[in-house]
């Protein structure tokens, strides 16, 4: 019993999550997560992600010469579109 | 989003010539810039398409899933994540993502958009983007411990 009931309050909790992320406010001070382990190693592990994913893939410059083929396809394409 | 640099110049190239072609359809019903980056997005997907990745269109791409893949998580806390985050592990899992889940993760949490814009650019609503970031988070979750469970197995 306690277990379904405790199971229940994670369900509600983590129903509500992704709006409480999302609002900003500070979602460790809710009150679900001063008795129960399990929802504060989720919040925990997505903050975690959040975070790690400001690391991933180091935004790269395009090549120079890549301006310079938009341009030639662009020409390319209304040439053979005159020609029709 | 291809985790190629030549792939994605080759894209851009797609996308402005889209844009060339598609110029004269754009009715300022929103700003350029979001009409542009939903025509960039297409283009995407539709290269991801082609190369036979799981791929829905953006429209599909958008709607609420009935996958409710990543699990919710009950019981113990028996492995947390925290500290122990490997860069490459969330890369790869990051590229294993449906593309509609990739797509909401990477304009958010790696590019720093906020909801309102992607609801703009992907036009669904912020409620969508953040469940779907959301749930694109909880199946990185399951990603990543799954494989710090393998490693451990090691």
């Amino acid at each position: 019993m306690t277990e379904d009931r405790n199971n229940r309050t994670c369900q509600e909790f983590q129903e509500h999550l992704a709006d409480l992320i999302a609002s900003g406010e500070d979602v460790s001070k809710n009150p679900h997560l001063q008795t129960c382990a399990n929802c504060r190693a989720l919040l925990a592990d997505l903050e975690t992600i959040a975070e790690a994913a400001r690391q991933l893939f180091p935004i790269e410059q395009p090549k120079e010469d890549l301006w310079d083929r938009i341009e030639l396809a662009i020409k390319k394409e209304e040439g053979s579109i005159q020609s029709e | 989003m291809v985790g190629n640099a030549a792939e994605a110049e080759d894209l851009t190239q797609e996308a402005f010539l889209q844009l060339h072609r598609k110029i004269a359809t754009f009715r300022g019903d929103s700003a350029f810039s979001t009409w542009l980056h939903r025509l960039a997005i297409n283009v995407v997907l539709m290269h991801l398409r082609k190369k036979g990745l799981p791929l829905m269109s953006l429209d599909e791409a958008m709607e609420p899933t009935h996958d409710d893949g990543p699990g919710r998580s009950f019981g113990a806390p028996d492995l947390s994540l925290s500290g122990s985050i490997d860069r490459l592990a969330l890369e790869r899992a990051v590229a294993e993502l449906p593309a509609g889940y990739r797509l909401i993760f990477v304009l958010h949490d790696v590019e720093g958009y906020e909801h309102n814009e992607i609801a703009g650019m992907l036009d669904c609503s912020i409620g969508n983007s953040k469940s779907q970031l959301h749930k694109a988070r909880l199946k990185l979750r399951d990603a990543l411990r799954t494989s710090l469970q393998r490693e451990g197995q090691q």
